[in-house]
């Protein structure tokens, strides 16, 4: 029987799959202004925030160790859950005026936030699996969710073949884990896996897992999905999804990587080098020659994905692992700010008929609408990661833990072509200012809120880097 | 009894089928389905380890496989029909409308 201290561990999650349910109960009997759906979920989510800033400073397991409760999983998943939050004020206008006001897409949005929670709570492989596909599932729904329109079902449908495909990988590779080590718990598999000699079994089973992963974080070779989905996705989701299905691929990679396999840090430190060198080079690269802004946006993230998997190199190396995993989790809270701020400014600028989301849309916004401009601005040059924003807090604590890890090669890789990033970001911001032309915008308040208060988030936060650093810092794993 | 090196062979020739078949052919229902032999050659290897180790959490990873493959399922098959509604088709040749 699960004891009260169980339920503990995960009472936000518990909570907010309770409210998700009774969403889509309540959602029947709202027929008219689905707006009141979306309130709903948003205090479901404020509750959640709520609780699960109370559970800061704890560390418990539950569940005979199948779930942990740490400074990690506070950090991620009070992430997560304002990612949901901004997801719900993203889409609170978008859906109606694009015609897609339907109460599920809101208990969709919640069942994915759950599993995303879950993800970054798991330490045993199955947990792991079920935090995936509770995540993944709703996302395929939301991506397929402007249905009829042809783009919006191709983006679905190629998210839910090659999500399913990854999934493949992941649950092949958690059964040779299994295999090689008897238990599916992440502590019994670094026992076993430390104590023993090299596994070919293990090795190949890790690697397979890291594959499933790659798929999910969008990390290049894995990443061919990345444009296709988020140019075809609703914009609100594209922008949810962004960030979310991120932080929780990071999250579980994070954890299932230091926690159970230091050991295969030998064979895997190259590999993950490889991987992240690559994901920075042709993220970036492929985005230069995008003509359409959420093409751009999705190479770009892309990018970031590399810049992340830079923290993660030196993750079995004891002295270097916890200062690379603040820095991977402040540039995850960094980049979640910055690319929710973009993608709603990318959002105001959509019009019903699909205009409005070539970059040669934003010429002379600077002109029309100085304020929505100037914050574009912002987070352009937080995505390139120049002063004064958060995105270079980021990148210098990024960079400062891969050379620190004894990485310079990997740092110089970041620099150079962060530099490649500014040519495309800058791109835009040149349209903005310097061209004349009519760009249409729309507003709501939940809009232009989001884009203001992330805006300020973006420039004031850089001013205090110490302070994420100390918050970040504190997130220590539960071993 | 068979030894293990057996099953996990033949769980190893499943998947490698089963990915092939996602990336060669071009019918969604059948890389579906090929994304299902995946899913079930982990399921072979997992059982058959966990016969081997005496123990049932493998099986019980493979009752969640089995219900999470059954979700994947309906939302699948829902996206495939949807599709063939608005486009007549189904061949993901003819997805093309995203490129860039």
């Amino acid at each position: 029987m699960p004891q009260f201290t169980d339920i503990q561990t995960i009472l936000p999650l518990t909570v907010l799959s309770a409210w998700a349910c009774v969403l889509l109960l309540l959602d029947v009997f709202v027929i008219r202004r689905k707006g009141l759906t979306a309130l709903l979920a948003a205090l479901g989510l404020a509750i959640t925030l709520g609780l699960t800033l109370s559970q800061a400073g704890r560390t418990a397991y539950g569940f005979n160790g199948m779930v942990a409760l740490d400074g990690f999983s506070v950090f991620v998943n009070a992430l997560q859950v304002l990612s949901g939050l901004l997801g719900i004020a993203l889409a609170y206008g978008y859906v109606r005026r694009m015609g897609l006001e339907r109460g599920e897409y809101y208990s969709l949005l919640l069942f994915s936030v759950i599993g995303m929670m879950l993800m970054a709570q798991s330490t045993d492989l199955i947990m792991v699996f079920i935090a995936l596909e509770l995540l993944s599932i709703p996302l395929y729904v939301l991506a397929a969710f402007q249905r009829t329109d042809p783009r919006s079902e191709e983006a679905g449908l190629k998210y839910f073949l090659l999500g399913a495909f990854s999934t493949g990988f992941l649950v092949y590779g958690i059964a040779l884990i299994y295999g090689a080590t008897g238990s599916t718990h992440l502590s019994t598999v670094l026992n076993v896996a430390s104590s023993g000699t090299s596994n070919l079994l293990l090795t190949i089973g890790a690697a397979l897992a890291l594959v499933g992963f790659g798929f999910k974080v969008a990390a290049v070779p894995f990443h061919m999905w990345t444009p296709d989905v988020y140019q075809g996705a609703p914009t609100a989701v594209t922008g949810f999804m962004s960030s979310g299905a991120k932080i929780a691929g990071f999250a579980a990679l994070l954890r299932v990587f230091s926690t159970a396999f230091p050991s295969l840090a030998p064979n895997l430190t190259d590999v993950l080098w490889a991987l992240a060198a690559l994901t920075m080079i042709l993220g970036n690269i492929l985005a230069i020659a995008q003509s359409d802004i959420k093409r751009m946006l999705a190479y770009s993230s892309v990018a970031h994905t590399g810049y992340i998997l830079m923290a993660f190199v030196p993750y079995g190396n004891p002295e270097v692992a916890p200062v690379s995993l603040a820095a991977g989790l402040i540039y995850l809270a960094a980049y979640t700010i910055t690319n929710f701020g973009a993608w709603s400014v990318v959002i105001a600028l959509e019009q019903p008929d699909g205009r409005g989301l070539q970059i040669a849309d934003y010429d002379g916004l600077f002109w029309r609408k100085p304020a929505l401009a100037l914050a574009m601005t912002v987070f352009l040059i937080s995505l390139i990661g120049f002063p004064p924003t958060i995105g270079l807090v980021g990148k210098f604590y990024l960079f400062r833990a891969a050379i620190q890890g004894g990485f310079v090669g990997l740092a110089i890789i970041g620099v150079v072509t962060s530099l490649i990033s500014a040519y495309y970001y800058l791109r835009v911001v040149v349209n903005m200012f310097m061209y004349e032309g009519e760009p249409q915008t729309s507003h709501d308040s939940w809009l232009d809120l989001t884009w203001s208060a992330m805006a300020a988030a973006t420039v004031v936060f850089s001013f205090f880097p110490n302070w994420l650093f100390v918050l970040a810092g504190s997130a220590m794993l539960l071993r | 009894m068979i030894p293990l090196n057996y099953y996990v062979l033949l769980s190893g020739i499943l998947f490698t089928i089963g990915a092939l078949g996602v990336l060669l052919r071009r019918n969604p229902l059948v890389m579906f389905m090929s994304i299902e032999l995946m899913l079930n050659s982990a399921n072979l290897a997992m059982v058959a380890f966990s016969s081997a180790l005496q123990q049932l959490n493998g099986q019980i990873f493979v009752f969640f496989v089995i219900a999470v493959a059954a979700a994947e399922v309906a939302v699948g098959l829902a996206l495939i029909v949807q599709i063939f509604k608005t486009k007549h088709t189904i061949n993901v040749d003819e997805m093309s409308n995203l490129r860039g």
